[in-house]
């Protein structure tokens, strides 16, 4: 019988080394356990469950126990990411022909958020490769899509968006970077600034100036790596996202031929401002990610630490803590999925709530990691716990592809509203 | 080429899950909790994909016993890819019970039926870690059996397995047809990928009833009680090996 007992054990502990890697036991079966209210597999379909559960194991075995070593060294882990592509995740919602998984919205958002759970700051930089492999398959010519697109799906080569620069970040229809055409050739001159991947990636969707100023003036160019003219900027330094490296890149008479050109002059802007409907939403789902995993070991902590006599858990204040954590987890789930259901239903108000479900999402969510690392109490400052690193690597979330300010600003709040003067109150 | 080979899937309570009791005592809570394939079926259907993979065999069915919800366990089957599944319904009062013995007698009737020359099991599951329906499939079916498998080699007509037993690794060759169960390291399981979990929602699943197949679902076990391992007791630090003896022996121990 206590044979038996031990056997069971043992086969138990050694199914732990059965996940493909030998990696940080604590880490990885921390992440596991789900309760009911907050598991992400609800409302899902049968399908987008088998989605959600590759991503996750993906992220429990293969990026999990190597997060924080990405992190501390700053290393982009190229080969991890070209594992993800081959089963799906280069190309989200690019299309099959040309390489893609062809995934809707939600299944994209489903399984970024599951990858988040392994490292956000990785899989954030997955969204964003992502994201300009949409914009190529999406505004492309059949040749640009044959060019580009199969590769980055494949991840054989890496991508960058390049909107920002030093004077315009915010103000993005204000950039300066100019293009001047001189027969078939672009000539770029300009520098964009904290561009993701930059230097280690290989195909760059720039948008630049070929027009008058304001949007209407802009277009999208893809400048590959190699092409005379383009340099890069010294790597930062960064508080988080330190697995993907970030540089200016710097234009100095770069000619790029006009066959590069995505879509028509002045179309850039338009381009630029759809890509991004889907990097928001993509960006909010890594957020509900690292908040979901700092949920759990939260709660997993709470039941090992004890002060005075008891566990965490039993401290009613703390319990209403992770109980508001978790409302507000939901409530952000609910707001990207949404958002992701509107756009790929092309609804009216689907760019609107893809900026309302950025700005929600990444600001709750920064809240939630931030008092996850809180109930850790001293541990959680360390960095050999993984709630520090998730708290500095969402934090940025906030700001970059749409500071949560700036979301509100949507004018089309204030253009369809009718006016309530006409309304009779009791 | 040997046609076709049957791979059994069970569906079971994720690895990582903390296990509770139910407060009745008849058995674990399995409500709400979150379900996967066993890991060692899932090294038994990789197996059986790669062989597919070197056109060794034609065709891989993917069977489970249970509910309506191990049709998961089929898909996740399919989406590594076996070509199709076939779900044998057994509910209620059928399922608590339903154990090595029924499910070796279901698997013996399918081999029969679908004519399959080679059946890849895990080695156990890993809820009541039996360890038997390998081996009872290949006594009902009078075929030679190689279990606790961590290579799988198919040579003409004959397999060759080499097993891991306690003494270390034994290489036997067995005349097919042959069940075979899958140990830790035969191989490392692929991830299902995205366009082949899309592709899997085309694959067909067959449904059927023991009945069926023949097969009498009675128990001859009956579980009596279900109890969490004793707690771990506090040590007891000795001065000397005389002290340690005469302890040992006071606990009845030697």
């Amino acid at each position: 019988m206590a044979a038996a007992a031990t056997l069971s054990r043992l086969v138990r502990l050694r199914l732990y080394s059965i996940s493909r890697n030998n990696g940080l036991l604590f880490n990885r079966v921390q992440r596991r356990g789900i309760a009911a209210c907050i598991d992400p597999s609800v409302g899902l379909s049968d399908e987008q469950r088998e989605f959600q559960k590759v991503a996750f194991d993906f992220a429990a075995n293969e990026m999990a126990p190597h997060m924080a070593h990405w992190d501390q060294n700053e290393i982009f882990p190229v080969e991890t990411m070209r594992k993800a592509a081959q089963l799906g995740f280069g190309g989200t919602c690019v299309h099959p022909d040309v390489g893609g998984s062809g995934l809707s919205r939600l299944d994209a958002s489903v399984v970024f958020e599951a990858l988040s759970t392994g490292c956000a700051s990785t899989t954030a930089y997955m969204s964003i490769h992502n994201m300009c492999a949409w914009m190529i398959d999406t505004f492309g010519n059949n040749e640009q899509r044959g060019k580009y697109c199969p590769d980055l799906c494949s991840m054989e080569k890496f991508a960058s968006y390049c909107l920002t620069e030093p004077g315009s970040g915010s103000d993005a229809a204000s950039l300066l970077t100019s293009a001047k055409l001189q027969g078939d050739l672009y000539v770029l001159n300009g520098s964009k600034a904290f561009i993701s991947g930059g230097g280690d990636t290989d195909v760059y969707v720039v948008m630049c100036r070929t027009g008058g100023k304001g949007p209407k003036g802009i277009s999208c160019l893809v400048v590959e790596k190699g092409t005379p003219g383009l340099s890069f900027g010294k790597k930062e330094k960064k508080v988080g996202w330190n697995s993907q490296p970030t540089r200016a890149v710097i234009f100095e008479d770069c000619k790029v031929p006009v066959a590069n050109r995505l879509g028509i002059e002045g179309q850039g802007f338009n381009i630029a401002m759809k890509g991004l409907n889907g990097g928001r939403i993509n960006i909010a789902s890594c957020s509900v990610g690292a908040a979901q995993a700092c949920i759990q070991l939260t709660r997993d902590h709470m039941h090992v630490r004890k002060q005075f006599g008891e566990p965490l858990s039993n401290s009613q204040f703390l319990q209403f803590k992770l109980a508001e954590m978790a409302t507000r987890l939901v409530a952000s789930r609910l707001m990207v999925r949404q958002a992701a259901l509107a756009l790929q239903e092309d609804r009216p108000d689907a760019v609107p709530l893809c900026s309302m479900a950025k700005l929600f999402a990444t600001d709750e969510c920064f809240t939630i990691c931030n008092q996850a690392l809180q109930m850790h109490g001293g541990y959680g400052y360390l960095k050999d716990y993984a709630v520090q690193q998730f708290v500095r690597d969402i934090r940025v979330h906030q700001i970059l592809e749409g500071n949560v300010w700036l979301c509100v600003m949507d004018r089309s709040i204030w253009q369809k509203m009718r006016p309530l003067q006409n309304q009779k109150f009791l | 080429m040997t046609a076709r080979v049957l791979v059994g899937v069970k569906r079971v309570i994720d690895y990582a899950v903390k296990i509770r009791v139910k407060p009745d005592n008849t058995g674990v809570v399995t409500d709400g909790v979150k379900h996967s394939m066993n890991p060692f079926c899932e090294i038994a259907v990789e197996e059986a994909v790669r062989l597919k993979e070197k056109k060794l065999v034609q065709e891989v069915v993917a069977v489970s016993c249970g509910p309506q919800q191990v049709q998961e366990t089929i898909r996740t089957a399919l989406a590594m890819g076996a070509d199709r599944g076939i779900h044998v319904e057994v509910s209620g009062k059928d399922y608590d019970s339903l154990g090595p013995l029924q499910v070796s007698k279901i698997l013996a009737a399918l081999a029969k039926k679908e004519e399959a020359s080679l059946i890849i099991l895990g080695k156990q599951a890993i809820d009541d870690d039996c360890n038997q329906t390998g081996q009872m499939t290949a006594a009902l079916l009078d075929w030679p059996q190689g279990t606790f498998a961590s290579e799988l080699v198919i040579e003409g007509d004959k397999v060759k397995v080499v097993r891991e037993i306690d003494g270390g690794l034994e290489t036997i060759k067995l005349n097919m047809p042959v069940v075979v169960t899958a140990d830790l390291r035969l191989n490392t399981p692929r991830y299902a990928t995205l366009p082949n979990i899309m592709k899997a929602k085309k694959k067909k699943i067959a449904n059927m009833k023991p009945g069926d197949l023949g097969v009498d679902m009675t128990s001859r076990v009956e579980v009596l009680r279900v109890d969490e391992p004793p707690q771990r007791q506090a040590g007891v630090k000795v001065e000397s090996v005389e002290d340690l003896v005469s302890k040992l022996k006071e606990a009845g121990r030697i």
